[in-house]
């Protein structure tokens, strides 16, 4: 093994030796002064865990968040510096982690946490020029969806969970799923109920269909699908532009 | 073309390091905080609120940017990918100063998030001169290399540390990045004499200072261990250390680096003032 080989895996396994060759200023072995790179190594990972996954934190406890995150960081280290990207398998880590399994719908709130992260960081778009237009001209709009706005279904009422946890203490999840629609209107995600109808509204403007078009087609798939309140959301929300450059084709 | 300037376009005043929560303070009553430095791998989103502060407190004062990712002093070839984001970064920003560690973070099993020592041998010192080259050539600038804070010795040492950071100054031209708080910390980790390492540090190469806090601690067998944790205002004798720096090597640009308990901004621009305030009488 390499110095930083050998010197790497000391640090992630708290129960081996330092490697040798490593001393304090009288020539003894380092002991606890190698202990402090393995603390900051453990403390500062589990740390960014936490600032990522707050809702998660605050579901399982501090303590058992940071043993977990030990148990995390081992089995998924950052990929890369960008520790605002790490945490993209956590959800499915949740999944798999046996402790948490009475807890089902925790890898979901991890995704919601991801995607607010993910909408935080994402570029900036003019949004729909709305005003000075008729309803009409502006169902005549050909909108895509701003790089911040995000779509997330789940079999959990993952946003309620998420507010009660956030801004919401006193509110009850009710016992069905929720989709989630989360948008940036400025520099902070919003992350709102999506409406019956709305995920495959959404998915119609992504095959550049005109709003008008995708009301249509919506409505086609799923008449009782809610389409007031989905324009109401979509157009009030900063959910749309029609800014092109941030997308594939238009890069 | 390598940018062969010296890297002294930050001012040889006060600065902080940029937290998002000083934003209000530092646009509304900077005092005497006439630039900021901010760690890299914190803006290489796309956009949101990071790029559009950082676009607006470039606007009004110059910025460092201070990487935290590179390792530098790793035995893997450096990340290619990292350096193209540094290098978007950097000409989408045109900061006064690009910095970084002699250290290293990254391994086959990740990035390990701190900033790991090295054995002070020729081998390393190859290493890291050939990545600074490197780093240089993709960047398009010179850089500064921060002296690190240790807590530990490598039996295979066979120089000391400011032989080593002045013998890859010269081989590379980069400029140093002197971290008073780290000699303090590392010295008395070490058993060196702080003034020692100071009055031997090739003091025209430094480009910028950093003074921050540490933790106390010892070992096991009582010796004092100092931890850089960047979390509380700077100990007098490391104020007296940098009196005694810039009295020797002429006023320097100096970041306040307060990175975890964070404070509010009149108490981390009260530190700042500090650092103003001995910089003021000294003559370039």
């Amino acid at each position: 093994m390499t110095g930083q080989t050998a010197f790497a895996a000391a640090l992630l396994d708290p129960q081996t030796s330092p490697p040798p060759g490593l001393t304090d200023p009288e020539g003894r072995p380092a002991g606890r002064r190698f202990d402090v790179y393995r603390n900051n190594v453990s403390a500062s990972l589990s740390d960014a865990l936490a600032t990522g996954f707050p809702v998660i934190e605050k579901l399982v406890g501090r303590d058992f968040f940071r043993a977990m995150a030990g148990v995390f960081l081992r089995a998924h280290p950052p990929e890369d510096p960008r520790l605002q990207l790490w945490g993209g398998r956590f959800p499915g880590f949740l999944a798999g982690f046996e402790p948490v399994a009475q807890l089902p719908y925790l890898p979901d709130i991890a995704r919601l946490e991801l995607g607010l992260r993910q909408s935080y960081h994402a570029a900036d778009v003019a949004p729909l020029p709305l005003e000075g237009r008729a309803p009409a001209d502006v169902l005549e709009l050909r909108p895509r969806l701003a790089p911040a706005t995000l779509i997330l279904a789940s079999r959990f009422p993952v946003l309620s969970i998420w507010l009660r946890n956030t801004t919401e203490p006193h509110l009850v999840p009710p016992r069905r799923p929720e989709t989630v629609l989360i948008t940036r209107p400025g520099y902070d995600p919003v992350p709102h109920a999506l409406p019956r109808g709305g995920h495959t509204f959404a998915r119609h403007l992504k095959g550049r269909l005109t709003l008008a078009e995708a009301v249509t087609a919506t409505q086609a798939i799923d008449p009782e699908a809610d389409m007031p309140a989905i324009l109401t959301l979509f157009l009030s929300s900063g959910a749309l532009t029609l800014d092109a450059s941030h997308t594939p084709e238009g890069a | 073309m390598l940018d062969l300037a010296p890297p002294y376009r930050l001012p040889a005043a006060a600065g902080v390091g940029y937290k998002a929560r000083h934003f209000s303070g530092l646009m509304e009553d900077p005092g005497p905080v006439r630039w900021v430095e901010i760690h890299a791998e914190n803006y290489m989103g796309a956009g949101g609120r990071p790029l559009a502060q950082l676009r607006a407190i470039a606007e009004r004062m110059p910025v460092s940017v201070h990487g935290v990712g590179l390792s530098i002093g790793g035995e893997r070839p450096l990340d290619r990918d990292h350096l193209s984001r540094l290098r978007h970064l950097l000409d989408w920003l045109n900061p006064a100063s690009f910095s970084e560690h002699l250290a290293w973070s990254t391994h086959d099993t990740g990035f390990l998030n701190d900033l790991l020592p090295l054995p002070y041998t020729a081998a390393t010192l190859a290493r890291v001169s050939d990545h600074i080259g490197e780093v240089q050539d993709r960047l398009g600038r010179r850089m500064l290399l921060e002296n690190p804070s240790t807590y530990l010795a490598f039996a295979e040492s066979d120089m000391d540390e400011v032989t080593f950071l002045s013998e890859i100054a010269r081989r590379t031209g980069c400029g140093l990045l002197l971290d008073v708080n780290n000699v303090f910390v590392s010295a008395t980790n070490q058993n060196w004499n702080p003034r020692t390492y100071i009055d031997a540090f090739p003091l025209e190469a430094v480009g910028e200072i950093h003074l921050g806090g540490h933790d106390e601690d010892e070992d096991e067998h009582g010796a004092p261990l100092l931890i850089d944790s960047h979390g509380r205002e700077v100990v007098d004798p490391v104020w007296t250390l940098y009196a005694h720096t810039i009295a020797r090597g002429g006023p320097r640009p100096t970041l306040i680096e307060w990175d975890t308990d964070v404070p509010d901004w009149p108490t981390l621009r009260a530190e700042a003032a500090r650092a103003a305030e001995l910089l003021s009488p000294v003559e370039a």
